[in-house]
This record gives structure tokens, C-alpha cells and sequence, in this order.
């Protein structure tokens, strides 16, 4: 369903020296598969959800989602794309101050272009244990309630592959592991894949599948020679 | 979820900044408003005073305009008199034979002639005493052409109506008019000259009548509502001035006008023959004709004219006065009404070829007024109060710029949701959008809210005639527009709904810079920050 073929990406530096940051020669995820990535912080963790949320476009390789090359699509088909096939549950939840929970799920449904279903949104909230909260804003929510909240937006728009970044980061501990089973059930539920990256070994040990980040990218396999890393020693 | 959703929840989020800038731009809208209201009232008000009923003024030479100002709205000074007998050049024969009949000259006898001959011959001798003959001989001869009692007046037959005005005389700070029932009885008024004078109470003055004799008169609603004015009462003009002398001669309130909206309304009519027998009302006679009073017994001897009575409290009935002779009469100008509209045209160059008057259309008078003097003040206080509305604009840019750094974070999100950059540009001008109209919807109602508050209509109402209403538009404003060289292209839509995509663009220039910076966020440096 999702595969990733010589995919490179690298940042410019201030200086003008081009850092590298992915060299992946082969990635696939199927449909429905939940795996974990796994990666110690600013190993390019991001940079990967970003290439594969079309939010970045990669250098060069092929990002291939149900048959579409992401990596080809102009800015506007990425913006479709991600509306569409995506759901993105971010480390620090990032919803919208100014609206409610019920808004922040329909936000999602608005720019997919779908009429927007206050039904679906509701259950989703209802789905996640917040049907009482559900005009409550952020700030009147707990951490754990926020990010369930995100959850049911990500789910919003029944995406192809939800892309989970370090979701349990800022939950405490208590609700952690509610957490990822809501995301690992909800996911099951509505037969959606899902790559969840995390650090956490405590949660990668609950997953069949765990790929480390440092054995799939080519870039981080050179860190131990700097020398290989910077094109103008 | 709509994107107006979206940018409205994003206003509510700055609650605070957005209501003041909104509250900016209500001021500035509230400001071209209440311009726009006044430039209607005042043009409403222009149209509704120069539909008096005449179309023509005559009086004495002089600015057209201050004859007009003076004459239409009873402001500024007189420009001068013109005799009686050239008003009477207006009338039809009857009127003006029977006005003649009060005439020095006409009532002057062949024999008493010769007393007037033998008088101006006192005292004068040789050659003198030929030249004195022969001048008296001319001045019989001249008297008995213009005193033709069968023909009409010269301008009789072009007159539909004439109506003299004698002004000067002040009631408090109220113009007092000396003038002919025919003012209330013939002339009608309002934009479309069809509404007739009525009274509140009482009735119009009346030439002369057993009770109060000459000495009737009408007040305007201001003025009786200013000055406490009741039926019956007397009131004594001053001369001259509003602080001047008051006359000795008081008039009797017979009625009380309803308001029209025209300058009326602030004004005191008189009864016109006893506007004359005020004292220091009569135009003083050349010593020869003074004589003639002499010989004919007019002027205060025995069996002649009277002093001028005094109102006093009537238990009786007034024995009939003789009016003020027609060689010592005056008018301050004539109200004329030709009996065809192209007659207008053309009179005024008669008129203004001979020695005695002038003649102006009062139409064209004010309407250069309004276009050379109002309408660019207005003009420039729509300019002024359109700033404002620009300035408020620029609140609105700097507000919403200003929040672009902290909702960099809240825009990535959207795009990470799939928001395209068009839709997050989009949120960002609806945004701008919604503070410009809706606060221009603010001030548009509190403008409006104002001036139909009672004591604001009931006032404009009084002084101007012209009734406001909440939904009330100001009307076009041509003129300004044609200053603008806008006239042809909108001069005719209602400039209150020009407001709306005035502000529109207004919003959409302010919120393109926003915009455009939320067009080219960053996603994934934002969303990691």
C-alpha cells in the first residue's frame, strides 16, 4: 500500500552545505499494518511523516500510496492527497485553540472537500470516551482528553494510513497506554494502516511489527563517519 | 465547517483586538454615514426651499445671491427696496388701479395743482420762479402718465402671481415679513409643490378686519414653539435689528403655521399695510410731493392718514384706517410666479436691463450655492471621513498581520489537515472581510440608530422639514461624484450601499499582505516550531 523506493531528502544549511537527512532504498507498509518506527530524537523521524504526508517533497524516490506517486503530485495534489488519504496525529496534538472538540474534528472534514458529516464527528468523539466534551475547548480538556480528541480528527476523513508522531510524548503515564490502544483499535476498526513513531521501547514492544529508523535510513548508518556526511570536508 | 466558520472562530480567538479594530472601522463608517445623512438632509432641504411655489425674485439691484439668501431663507441683510409702484407693474389692472387709489397723486385735484404750483413758487423769483413753473407743469404731466389707472401693469400679463416681501424688522432672532395673505393663501411648497400652508391653530392674517384692524399676524412653528408664541397675543417687531428698538405698533397672533421644513417655519409674517404704518416704515417724500401731502390732506392732517395705531386691548371694534399713500411704500422683493415656465427665462434680462430691479432665478442661485460651496465641503468631508474608514483599514491590516507570527503554528496544522494554501488565504481575507463589513454594519447601524433617536429626528425634522427614518439612504450624490468625475458611472445609487463594496475592497486590499504571508507559510518548519 505504501512504498517508499530510494527516497532521498537533504536540507540546505545555513552555510550552503547540504545536510543529508533520508536515504531510504525501500519502505512498504500494507494496508492495515500497524507497525512502529523506531528512533532516538532528531534522527529524521519527522522529516520521513513529513515526505510521506506530502507535507515535504523528497529530492529524489518514490512515494507511492495506494498506486499514486506523492513525490510527483504538483502542491495542490498534496494537499488533496493528505486531505484524503491521511490522517496525522502530531506529538503535541496541535488542535486549534479557537475551536471546539466537536470543530476541531469537522476541521479536518472541511478541507477534504467532503461535506462535512457532524454525525461521523460526533461518533468519533463518542468513540473516543469525549461525547460529554465535545464543545468543550482545548484549553477546558485534559492532556489525555486532547489527545484523544486529535485522534478522532485524524480518523475524521476514514484515511488510507494514519501517521502517529510520538503521540504518547506529552500524555502522562497514566494515559499512555489508553492512548495507543484507542489509536491501535480505532485504526483495526476502520482497517487503516498506521506507522507510529516513537522512542518508546515500552510502546514499540506491544507492535509485530518495529523497524528502526537507523536500519532503514542509509543517511544515519553513516554518522559514525562525518567525513562521508559533508560533501566539503 | 465553512471557512467564514473558520475565520470568524479565529476573530473570536482575539476577541479583544478584533472587536477594537472592528470598533475602529464602526467609527470611520459611522463618520461617512452621519456625513452622507447630513449631505442628504441638506440637499433635501435645498430641493424642498427652492420649490417655494415662485420661480422668479425680483428686488433691488445687487448680489443675486444675497437677494435670494435673503428672500428664500430670510438670511443676511437686504440688499435694498424698490418702490411700491414698480411691484404694482406685476399686478393685473384691477389690483393695481385699486392700489392707486391710495396714491398722493391721484387723489391731487387740477385746482389743488395749482396750490402745489402757487407753494413751489413761494419764494423764488425771475428765472427761477419760470423753472419752478415749468418743473411742476413736467411733474403734473409725468403724474398723469403713470397714473394710466385702466392699463394693466407692464409685467401683469407674465405674472401668475406676485407677492411682496418687506423685510427688516426682526421678532427676537426671527425675521419679521411684511407681506400679503396670498403669501399662505397661493403659494405652495415642498419638493414637488403641491403641499399648501396649514395652521396648527388659527388662521392666516387677513389685510384689515374690525378686530385688530391692519395689525394681524402669523408666526412660523419655530418660532412659536422658541418663543412661546399663543394665539392672541401681541408682538412688537424691532427695527432694524434683533436687538434694535421694538416698534410701538404691536401685531395681534391670529395663527400658527404647521411646520413646512422651508425657512418658514422661523419666521414672523405681518400683515404688509401694517408692516407700513409702523413708524419709520414710510419712505420719506421729496419736499415737493410732502406739499402735495400738504394740499391733499394725507400724512397726519386732519381728515388724512393717522399716526399708526397702536394695538391695544380690544373691546371694540377698529374704525377703518387709510392705508400708508403708495409713493411712500417700499417692497424688499417680489415673489413671482410667471404664468409659464418659459416666460422665466427670458424676464429676468428685461428686467435687468432698466434702471429699477433685478431679477434672479432662485433655483439657479442656490443650486450654484450647493455646487460651488456645500457640495465641495461636503465633498471634503466625505474625503476626511473616508480616511478615517482607510485608517481603520490599516488598524485591521496590522491587527491581523501581527497575529500571523503566532498563528503560523495554526495555519501549518490546517495544511497538514490538507488545507491548500488558497484555502488558508482565503480564511485570512474572509477574516479581514468579516472585521471591515461587519464593523462597517456597526457603524452603519449606531449612525442610524443615532439620528432616529427622537430629540436628533425631532430636531432635524423641525429646522429642516425633512423626516429621517432607520432605513432612511441619503440619497445620490451627484454632485460630489461629478467633483469625483464618478457622477455618470454610480451618480444614482444611493451612496449608503456604495458603503458595501467600498468596504469589501477596502477589506480584501488590507487583508492581501496577511493573506499572503499565511499563503507562504511554511509547513513543516512551523509545525516544528
Amino acid at each position: 500500500m505504501l512504498q517508499l523506493e530510494n527516497l532521498k531528502k537533504s536540507y540546505i544549511e545555513p552555510n550552503g552545505h547540504v545536510l543529508p537527512v533520508l536515504d531510504i532504498p525501500s519502505f512498504r507498509v500494507e494496508a492495515a499494518e500497524q507497525m512502529v518506527l523506531l528512533g532516538r530524537s532528531g534522527c529524521g523521524k519527522s522529516t520521513l511523516l513529513h515526505v510521506i504526508a506530502g507535507i515535504s517533497r523528497p529530492d529524489s524516490g518514490v512515494v507511492r500510496l495506494d498506486g499514486h506517486d506523492v513525490a510527483t503530485l504538483s502542491e495542490a495534489g498534496r494537499d488533496r492527497y493528505r486531505a484524503a488519504k491521511l490522517g496525522y496525529v502530531f506529538q503535541t496534538f496541535n488542535l486549534l485553540p479557537g475551536f471546539s472538540a466537536l470543530e476541531n474534528v469537522l476541521l479536518g472534514m472541511t478541507f477534504a472537500r467532503r461535506r462535512y458529516n457532524v454525525k461521523r464527528a460526533e461518533q468519533l468523539l463518542d468513540r473516543v470516551g469525549l461525547s460529554q466534551r465535545s464543545h468543550h475547548k482545548p484549553s477546558a480538556l485534559s492532556v489525555g482528553e486532547q489527545q484523544r480528541v486529535a485522534v478522532a480528527r485524524a480518523l475524521a476523513n476514514q484515511p488510507t494510513l494514519l501517521l502517529a508522531d510520538e503521540p504518547t510524548a506529552n500524555v502522562d503515564p497514566a494515559n499512555q497506554q489508553t492512548v495507543i490502544d484507542l489509536i491501535r483499535e480505532t485504526c483495526r476498526e476502520e482497517k487503516i494502516a498506521m506507522i507510529l513513531v516513537t522512542h518508546s521501547m515500552e510502546v514499540a514492544d506491544q507492535f509485530d511489527r518495529v523497524d528502526r529508523l537507523e536500519d532503514i535510513n542509509k543517511v544515519l548508518a553513516l554518522v559514525s563517519h562525518p567525513s562521508s556526511l559533508n560533501p566539503h570536508p | 465547517m465553512s471557512l467564514w466558520k473558520i475565520a470568524w472562530r479565529s476573530i473570536q480567538q482575539r476577541g479583544l483586538a478584533s472587536a477594537l479594530t472592528a470598533l475602529s472601522m464602526a467609527l470611520g463608517v459611522l463618520l461617512v454615514v452621519a456625513v452622507l445623512s447630513i449631505h442628504g438632509v441638506v440637499s433635501q432641504s435645498f430641493k424642498n426651499n427652492s420649490s417655494l411655489g415662485y420661480n422668479l425674485i425680483v428686488g433691488a439691484k445687487g448680489g443675486k445671491l444675497q437677494l435670494t439668501l435673503n428672500t428664500v431663507y430670510y438670511l443676511s441683510q437686504p440688499v435694498e427696496n424698490i418702490p411700491y409702484e414698480y411691484y404694482l407693474e406685476f399686478t393685473g389692472g384691477d389690483e393695481r388701479k385699486n392700489a392707486l387709489k391710495h396714491s398722493i397723486r391721484e387723489n391731487v385735484h387740477d385746482d389743488q395743482w395749482g396750490s402745489i404750483e402757487a407753494v413751489s413758487l413761494l419764494g423764488m423769483d425771475g428765472l427761477a420762479g419760470i423753472g419752478g413753473l415749468l418743473a411742476s407743469e413736467s411733474l403734473r404731466n409725468a403724474d398723469q402718465d403713470e397714473l394710466d389707472l385702466e392699463r394693466s401693469g407692464k409685467f401683469g400679463m407674465y405674472s401668475a402671481l406676485a407677492i411682496p416681501l418687506c423685510l427688516g424688522d426682526y421678532f427676537g432672532q426671527f425675521r419679521v415679513v411684511g407681506t400679503t395673505p396670498d403669501l399662505f393663501n397661493k403659494l405652495t411648497f415642498g419638493p414637488y409643490d403641491d403641499k399648501t400652508y396649514e395652521f396648527s391653530q388659527g388662521r392666516n392674517f387677513e389685510t384689515w378686519n374690525k378686530e385688530h384692524g391692519y395689525f394681524e399676524a402669523v408666526v412660523g412653528a419655530t418660532v412659536a414653539r422658541e418663543m412661546d408664541v399663543k394665539l392672541g397675543q401681541g408682538i412688537s417687531p424691532a427695527h432694524g435689528d434683533p436687538e434694535g428698538e421694538g416698534h410701538a405698533s404691536q401685531f395681534t397672533v391670529v395663527g400658527i403655521l404647521r411646520p413646512t421644513g422651508t425657512p418658514n417655519d422661523r419666521a414672523v409674517f405681518i400683515n404688509m399695510e401694517g408692516f407700513y404704518l409702523m413708524e419709520d416704515h414710510a419712505k420719506p417724500l421729496p419736499k415737493d410731493e410732502e406739499e402735495e401731502q400738504a394740499v391733499t390732506g394725507f400724512g397726519g392732517i386732519a381728515g388724512g392718514f393717522v399716526e399708526p395705531e397702536v394695538a391695544h386691548d380690544h373691546d371694540h371694534a377698529h374704525a377703518p384706517q387709510e392705508p400708508l399713500p403708495v409713493e411712500q411704500r417700499e417692497v424688499t422683493a417680489i415673489l413671482l410666479r410667471t404664468v409659464n415656465p418659459m416666460i422665466a427665462v427670458g424676464l429676468p434680462t428685461t428686467i435687468n436691463e432698466g434702471p429699477v430691479a433685478q431679477c434672479v432665478l432662485p433655483i439657479r442661485e442656490i443650486t450654484n450655492l450647493f455646487s460651488f460651496i456645500v457640495a465641495p465641503i461636503q465633498a471634503a468631508l466625505l474625503g476626511i471621513t473616508a480616511l478615517v474608514c482607510f485608517v481603520s483599514g490599516i488598524s485591521i491590516l496590522v491587527s491581523i498581520y501581527n497575529s500571523m507570527s503566532d498563528r503560523k503554528h495554526e495555519i501549518a496544522v490546517m495544511r497538514a489537515l490538507g488545507a491548500s494554501r488558497g484555502t488558508v488565504m482565503a480564511v485570512i481575507l474572509f477574516e479581514s472581510i468579516l472585521l471591515s463589513v461587519g464593523g462597517g454594519m456597526i457603524g452603519w447601524i449606531g449612525a442610524h440608530s443615532l439620528m432616529t433617536l427622537p430629540v436628533v429626528s425631532n430636531a432635524v425634522e423641525q429646522r429642516t422639514g425633512v423626516p429621517i427614518g432607520f432605513t432612511s439612504f441619503a440619497p445620490p450624490i451627484e454632485n460630489n461624484l461629478e467633483l469625483l468625475g464618478l457622477g455618470p458611472i454610480i451618480g444614482s445609487v444611493p451612496p449608503e450601499l456604495l458603503l458595501i463594496p467600498a468596504l469589501l475592497l477596502l477589506a480584501v486590499s488590507v487583508g492581501f499582505l496577511p493573506a499572503m504571508a499565511a499563503y507562504r507559510t511554511d509547513v513543516a518548519k512551523s509545525l516544528g516550531s
